[in-house]
C-alpha cells in the first residue's frame, strides 16, 4: 500500500458554500498546507461532501498516489463517514482518512476573518502530523440477538410488540400494572373522530394476549440490564399477584365469592371514583384475563386470617396461591423498545384551583371514567355530591406551560378538553352550559381544527383568560353555593366572576416519577424536563445514545396517540432494521492492552463507565471486551504502567496532533 | 348624541424604547416571557376597578405604550399584595413593575392633580427621610391637607375613636441620627450615577432631577 | 438565642395593641429580644413607589444596625416591615447595580451590610423556634368554643413565603389550634384587604376589606385574628363607613398575640384588647365551661 513508506497526503478544504468560505480564506489555507512535509497535494473546493468532490478525492488517491486523506470541512459527525467511504473507494484503508472540523469549530463560531484563517491553518497542520501515524483498521462486527424486549405495554408498547411480532420477531412485553392497555384503556372516546377508545384498543390488546411471538409479562418490572446493542442480558421482576397466570381462566368466580359482599376499596381504573374487591381484575377486557389479590386490603394476606371463600370458589382450578413469591426471569434479547409513558400532573400542587379541597373539582382523567358507559357512574355525569351540574368550567393548562410546574406544552390538553367538553355536553342537560377556559388554542393535527370548529357549533363558551382561581365564597346571590372561578376573559377584556357546579382540570404530562431510574438502568439520557433523550429531535426521534435501545410514545415528550403509534412503528422497525441485518459494525476506536506490559494491578477494572473490562485470573492480567468498549479513553490514562492503548488515539498521533496545533506558525 | 374619540393607535403613539428600558430594571426583565394569559387580572382583587387590566400594562409597557401605562389607574389601584407576581406562570414580577410604572409617572408629574395614591406616596417618603419614621395620624392629616382638606371632617369619628382607644400619637416619632439617614440617601443620588449601568443610570438621573424640580 | 426587635412605625401607632400583647407573650414564652437602637422607617410599600434603590437603602440601615450589634435574627412583626426588610436583603443578593448603592450609602454611616441577618414574623418565630408544645403548656385558658378565622393577609407569604406555603399558609392555624381554638375554614386567608387605599381610594379598599369581614361573618366566626398591623386596622376601624355603604359588619379583629395573651391568662387591658373598636365578647371563665 505505502510506496516504501512515504507519506503522500492528500489534503482538501471545503468552502461549504459561504459557511466556511465566508469567515475563512480557504485558498489561503490550502496554499499553507501545501508546504507541509508529507503533503503531495493541497486543494480548494466548494462542496467536498458532492459526488464530484467524492470522486476528487478517489482520483487523486490513483493519480497522486496519495496514501493519507484529509478533509477540512464540517463535523465529523456530518460526513466522517462519507469521506472515510470515498478514501476506501480510491483504494485506501478508511482509517487512513482524517477530518478536521472548521465550521462548528472555527468559522461559524468566529467573526476576525484572519483569525479564524490562522486558526483553521492551525488545524489543518494538527491533522496532517497526526494522520502520517495512523494505522490500518477495521470496523468490529457483532452479532445481534433475534428478540426484543418492549417495555411499557401502552398503546405505543403495544403497538411495538405486535409489529414485530406479526414480523415473526420473537417479543417480550414487560408491563408494569396487572393489565396491559395503559392510559388508553381508560379513555372514553378518541379525539378528533370519537371513536371508542376500548373499542380501537381492546382487540390489539387481546391479539397480544393470543399471539405466539409474544410474551406478555404483566404486573412485572425490568430489575437489571446488562449487556450491549445486540446482547442484552435483562432481568424481569415478576410481582407476586397470588394468583397462577396459567391456571387461571379468568371465570370471575372467585370474585363473586370473596368475604367482601360489596366492592370496598378505590378503584385504581376508575381513578378512585369506583369501589373494588381486594381479589378482582382491574376492567372487563384486561389483558391477561387473569385475577389478581392486593396484599394491602386482602384479608388473608394482612391478617393472616379469612375463610378463603375465594380459594373454595376455585378448587377444580386452583389456581389461587397465598404464598406465590416474587419470581425473577432471565432473558438475552438483542434490542429494545421503551415505551414507559407519562403520568399525568398532580393537580393538588396547584392550590388556586382546589382539587381536592373543593370535592367537585375533578381531573380529566376522572371525568374519562365519569362519561364513560362502563364507568362507575355508568355514563351518567353525577358529581361527588350526588348533583348533576348545570354549568362546568374546564381548565387548560393545568401544570403545563407554567414555570412554576412544568415549562413544557403537554401538546393533547386542548384536544382533550375540547373532547370532553363535546361528551359532558352530550351526557348532560341540553342547558347545561361549559366553558373551556385556554390561554390559547392549540389544534394542529389532522381534522383537529375542525372538531373546534365543531365544538363552538355546539354552544361550548370559550373563554380565553388562564382561570387565576377556583373558590366557594360568593359574593353574588347566584354565586351561593358554587364553585366560582375567576379570571380574566382577555377577548372580552373583562375581569369575570362565572359560578359553577362542576370544575374539570385539564391536567398536563410530565415524565414518571422514576423516569431517571430507568434512565440509568438502560444507560438513556433525559432532557432538561425529565423525558428521555432521542438521539436527534428530527433525524432519529426514535433512537437513543445507546445503541440497541429505541423508545416510544409519551416517554420522550408529550403526544397523542396517532403520534404514539407511529412512533411505535418507527422504532419496531428500527430494532428490524438492526435483527434482519444479523449484525452490527462498531467504530474500531476500542482500547486494548497490551499484556506484556500490563502488571495485573486492576486500577482500570472499576473505572470502566461500560464495565468492559475484567480481569483474568490465570494470566493475571487485564482483559478489555471490544464490544462493549465505547472508546472513552478513561482507562487508557488511568493505567499506570501505560500498557492500554487505543485505536485512533494512540499516544504518538496525540502527540503529534498537539504538536501540530503548537508548532504551527 | 354619542361621544366618539379615536380608539386605533398609529406608530407615533408609541414612545419608542419606554418598553425596553422598563423591562432592564431589576426585578423587570421577565416581562419579555408575558404570553397575555391573564393570570394577573384573574388573580387580582382590584383588577374589578381598573381601567386597563394588570394584563393589559403589561402589553402596553411592552409595546411602548408609554402614555396610556402612566396615565392609567391601574398603576394606582395595585395595593402590592403581590398575588400575581406569584402566580404568574411566567414569574413576571408584576408588583415591582407596577412600583417602576409608579416611579415614573411620579418623576414626569403625570397624574391627576390632588390625586391621593401618588400625594400619599410622596409625603410618606418625605416624612420617612426627614424624621426617619412615620407617624400615621400625621401621615394623614399632611396628606388632606394636600388633597382635599375638606376629608379631615369627615374623618372626625374615627379620629375620635383612635384618641379613645388611645391609638393617636400627638407627637411624631423621629430617629436620632436623623442627619446620618439623610447621609445615606444622598449617597444614594451621587452613587446611581456612576455605579449602575448606562441605562440604568439615566433612569437615576431623571430621579433625581424630577425630585429635585419636583419637591424644593 | 437573643432576637433583634423591629417594631415598625405602626407597632407604635395604630397598632400598638400588637406590640403590647407580642411582648409580654414572648416574656411569658422566655423569648429574649432587644430593640434595634435607632430603628428607621423600613420605607413600607409606599416608598418603593417613588425610590426603589433609596427606599432599599431604608431598609438596609435596620439590618446593617443589626447586624452590627451582632444578631442573627430580626423579628418584624408588621407585615409591610417583614416584607419589606426581605425585600431589601433579596435586591442585594440579586441585583450588583442595588447591592452597589446600598453598600455605599451605609458605609457613610460606617456600616456594612453583608446579607448575614435574617428577617422573620413572630408566627414564625413562635410556630418554629419557640414551637407548638411549650406553647401549649403555657396555656391557661384554652380558648375552646371561640371560633376564629386565621387571616393571614397578603405580605406574609408573598412574594417570598420563607417559613409557610406560598398559597394555603397554616402556621397561624396551627398556633391557633396550640391554643384550643376553634378554627373556621377561610378560603380568602391570604386575600389582600386593600392596604393603604381603604385610606386614598375608600371605594375599592373598603370593598376589599368588607367582602374579608363579610365572609367571617357568613362562616360563623366569633373573631377574626389578624398577623399584620395594616390588615388589623384596615378590618377594625372603618366599619361605619362599610355599614354606610353595604351592610353592618361587627366581629371583633384582633391580632394572634392577643389570642395568645388570653389563653396566657393575660389580663385584657394588659394585651391591648380595650384598643379594638369592635369589643371582642369575654371568655368563658376557666373551669366554668365543664
Amino acid at each position: 500500500m505505502d510506496n516504501n513508506n512515504e507519506i503522500r497526503i492528500g489534503f482538501y478544504i471545503c468552502h461549504c458554500g459561504s459557511n466556511i468560505a465566508g469567515m475563512v480564506d480557504v485558498a489561503d489555507v490550502a496554499q499553507y498546507v501545501e508546504k507541509l512535509p508529507g503533503v503531495a497535494l493541497s486543494r480548494h473546493y466548494k462542496y467536498m461532501c458532492s459526488d464530484p468532490g467524492q470522486e476528487l478525492i478517489q482520483q487523486d488517491i490513483k493519480d497522486h498516489k496519495l496514501n493519507r486523506v484529509v478533509v477540512a470541512s464540517c463535523s465529523p459527525l456530518l460526513h466522517e463517514h462519507t469521506f472515510r467511504q470515498a478514501t476506501e473507494k480510491g483504494g485506501l484503508n478508511p482509517f487512513f482518512f482524517h477530518m478536521v472540523n472548521i465550521r462548528e469549530h472555527d468559522s461559524w463560531v468566529h467573526t476576525d476573518r484572519q483569525a479564524a484563517t490562522e486558526k483553521a491553518k492551525a488545524l489543518a497542520s494538527a491533522a496532517i502530523q497526526r494522520v502520517a501515524y495512523h494505522k490500518p483498521l477495521e470496523m468490529k462486527k457483532v452479532p445481534i440477538h433475534p428478540d426484543v424486549l418492549v417495555v411499557g405495554g401502552g398503546i405505543a408498547g403495544i403497538h411495538a410488540a405486535l409489529t414485530l411480532a406479526n414480523a415473526g420477531k420473537k417479543v417480550y412485553l414487560v408491563e408494569r400494572d396487572p393489565t396491559i392497555g395503559g392510559h388508553m384503556a381508560r379513555f372514553d372516546k378518541t379525539f378528533p373522530t370519537l371513536d371508542c377508545a376500548a373499542c380501537i384498543l381492546t382487540p390489539k390488546m387481546s391479539a397480544v394476549g393470543s399471539n405466539p411471538n409474544i410474551t406478555l409479562w404483566s404486573y412485572s418490572e425490568v430489575a437489571e440490564v446488562k449487556g450491549y446493542v445486540g446482547n442484552y442480558k435483562v432481568t424481569v421482576r415478576r410481582k407476586p399477584r397470588y394468583v397462577h397466570e396459567d391456571l387461571c381462566v379468568g371465570c370471575q368466580e372467585c370474585i363473586k365469592a370473596c368475604v367482601y359482599k360489596e366492592p370496598k376499596f378505590p378503584d385504581e381504573f376508575n381513578e378512585g371514583l369506583g369501589k373494588r374487591k381486594p381479589i378482582y381484575i382491574p376492567f372487563p377486557q384486561a389483558t391477561p384475563q387473569v385475577v389478581l389479590i392486593d396484599p394491602e386490603t386482602c384479608l388473608q394476606l394482612k391478617l393472616g386470617k379469612c375463610k378463603q371463600t375465594c380459594v373454595a370458589a376455585c378448587a377444580d382450578r386452583q389456581a389461587i396461591d397465598f404464598h406465590q413469591k416474587e419470581e425473577l426471569k432471565q432473558i438475552d434479547v438483542g434490542t429494545i423498545i421503551l415505551a414507559t409513558g407519562f403520568k399525568t400532573f398532580d393537580a393538588k400542587r396547584l392550590a388556586a384551583y382546589g382539587y381536592g379541597v373543593h370535592q367537585n373539582v375533578y381531573t380529566a382523567l376522572e371525568v374519562e371514567r365519569l362519561v364513560n358507559a362502563s364507568g362507575p357512574t355508568g355514563g351518567e355525569v353525577v358529581l361527588r355530591d350526588g348533583q348533576k351540574p348545570k354549568a362546568i368550567g374546564i381548565i387548560h393548562c393545568v401544570g403545563s406551560r407554567d414555570e412554576k410546574t412544568n415549562r413544557w406544552c403537554s401538546r393533547v390538553c386542548c384536544m382533550y378538553s375540547l373532547k370532553l367538553a363535546h361528551l359532558l355536553k352530550e351526557h348532560s342537560d341540553p342547558a347545561t352550559e361549559i366553558y373551556n377556559f385556554y390561554i390559547d388554542m392549540r389544534t394542529p393535527g389532522k381534522g383537529y381544527d375542525e372538531f373546534y370548529d365543531k365544538l363552538l357549533d355546539e354552544g361550548v363558551h370559550f373563554i380565553r383568560g388562564r382561570v387565576g382561581e377556583v373558590t366557594d365564597w360568593a359574593f353574588t346571590p347566584e354565586e351561593e353555593g358554587k364553585l366560582v372561578m375567576r379570571v380574566e376573559d382577555t377577548l372580552a377584556g373583562y375581569v369575570r366572576r362565572i359560578p359553577v357546579d362542576m370544575v374539570v382540570l385539564a391536567t398536563g404530562l410530565e415524565p414518571h416519577t422514576d423516569a431517571q431510574a430507568v434512565r440509568r438502568m438502560f444507560n438513556m439520557s433525559c432532557g432538561s424536563e425529565g423525558f428521555f433523550l432521542e438521539r436527534h429531535p428530527k433525524l432519529a426521534p426514535v433512537s437513543t445514545f445507546t445503541d440497541g435501545v429505541f423508545i416510544a410514545g409519551c416517554c420522550q415528550g408529550p403526544k397523542d396517540i396517532p403520534d404514539t403509534v407511529a412512533q411505535a412503528g418507527a422504532a419496531a422497525a428500527e430494532a428490524m432494521a438492526l435483527i434482519d441485518k444479523k449484525y452490527i459494525e462498531q467504530e474500531p476506536n476500542t482500547a486494548f492492552v497490551d499484556e506484556t506490559d500490563c502488571s495485573g494491578c486492576k486500577s482500570c477494572v472499576p473505572l470502566c463507565p461500560y464495565s468492559a473490562i475484567s480481569f483474568v485470573e490465570d494470566k493475571k492480567k487485564a482483559v478489555i471486551n471490544e464490544a462493549l468498549c465505547k472508546g472513552c479513553g478513561t482507562c487508557v490514562a488511568a493505567c499506570p504502567s501505560g500498557s492500554i492503548h487505543q485505536n485512533l488515539f494512540e499516544d504518538e498521533e496525540i502527540f503529534k496532533e498537539i504538536e501540530g496545533v503548537l508548532a504551527y506558525d | 348624541m354619542i361621544e366618539l374619540t379615536r380608539t386605533i393607535k398609529y406608530e407615533a403613539d408609541r414612545v419608542k424604547g419606554f418598553g425596553h428600558d422598563v423591562m432592564k430594571v431589576p426585578g423587570c426583565e421577565n416581562l419579555e416571557s408575558c404570553i397575555q394569559c391573564g393570570t394577573c387580572s384573574g388573580v387580582c382583587p382590584l383588577s374589578i376597578y381598573m381601567d386597563y387590566s394588570p394584563r393589559q400594562v403589561m402589553a402596553l409597557t411592552r409595546s411602548d405604550f408609554k402614555n396610556e401605562v402612566l396615565r392609567s389607574h391601574t398603576i394606582w389601584l395595585c395595593a402590592s399584595c403581590y398575588a400575581c407576581t406569584v402566580e404568574c406562570p411566567r414569574q413576571i414580577r408584576i408588583t415591582d413593575i407596577m412600583y417602576e410604572l409608579k416611579q415614573r409617572a411620579i418623576q414626569e408629574g403625570i397624574y391627576p392633580k390632588r390625586f391621593p395614591i401618588p400625594v400619599l406616596a410622596k409625603e410618606f417618603s418625605h416624612m420617612a427621610h426627614s424624621w426617619g419614621r412615620v407617624t400615621e395620624n400625621w401621615l394623614v392629616m399632611r396628606l388632606f391637607l394636600k388633597t382635599n382638606w375638606l376629608a379631615i371632617f369627615k374623618m372626625w369619628k374615627l379620629g375620635l375613636g383612635l384618641i379613645r382607644s388611645g391609638r393617636f400619637s400627638v407627637r411624631p416619632d423621629k430617629i436620632k441620627r436623623r442627619r446620618e439617614l439623610q447621609k445615606m440617601m444622598e449617597m444614594v443620588d451621587n452613587v446611581a450615577l456612576s455605579a449602575l449601568p448606562p441605562a440604568l443610570a439615566n433612569n437615576n438621573n431623571n430621579h433625581s432631577n424630577s425630585k429635585g424640580n419636583g419637591q424644593h | 438565642m437573643k432576637y433583634a426587635y423591629y417594631p415598625g412605625c405602626s407597632l407604635r401607632g395604630t397598632g400598638r395593641a400588637y406590640e403590647e400583647s407580642l411582648l409580654p407573650v414572648f416574656k411569658a414564652l422566655g423569648v429574649e429580644w432587644q430593640e434595634i437602637e435607632d430603628w428607621n422607617c423600613c420605607g413600607a410599600t409606599a416608598y418603593m413607589a417613588v425610590d426603589e434603590v433609596k427606599s432599599c437603602v431604608l431598609a438596609a440601615r435596620n439590618l446593617a444596625i443589626a447586624e452590627k450589634a451582632g444578631y442573627s435574627d430580626i423579628v418584624a412583626p408588621c407585615s409591610a416591615c417583614y416584607l419589606v426588610l426581605n425585600k431589601a436583603r433579596h435586591y442585594v443578593e440579586e441585583s450588583k447595580a442595588i447591592a452597589n448603592t446600598v453598600r455605599r450609602a451605609l458605609k457613610t454611616a460606617n456600616l456594612t451590610y453583608n446579607c448575614k441577618v435574617k428577617v422573620r414574623h413572630p408566627l414564625d418565630v413562635l410556630v418554629n423556634d419557640v414551637g407548638l408544645d411549650r406553647i401549649k403548656k403555657r396555656v391557661t385558658r384554652p380558648l375552646r368554643e371561640l371560633k376564629v378565622v386565621p387571616y393571614y393577609g397578603c405580605q406574609i407569604v408573598r412574594p417570598y413565603s420563607t417559613f409557610d406555603d406560598q398559597a394555603n399558609p397554616t402556621a397561624m392555624d396551627r398556633l391557633l389550634n396550640a391554643l384550643g381554638a376553634e378554627l373556621v375554614y377561610y378560603p380568602l386567608k391570604t386575600r389582600c384587604c386593600g392596604g393603604s387605599l381603604t385610606g386614598t381610594l375608600p371605594e375599592p379598599g373598603l370593598l376589599c376589606t368588607y367582602i374579608l369581614l363579610k365572609e367571617a361573618i357568613k362562616r360563623q366566626a366569633d373573631v377574626m385574628s389578624t398577623c399584620c398591623s395594616l390588615c388589623q386596622f384596615n378590618l377594625d376601624a372603618y366599619r361605619d363607613k362599610i355599614a354606610a355603604k353595604w351592610e353592618p359588619v361587627e366581629i371583633p379583629v384582633v391580632f394572634f398575640s392577643q389570642l395568645m395573651g388570653l389563653a396566657f391568662g393575660l389580663p385584657a387591658e394588659q394585651i391591648g384588647l380595650q384598643r379594638g373598636f369592635a369589643p371582642m365578647k369575654p371568655l368563658p371563665a376557666p373551669g366554668v365551661a365543664a
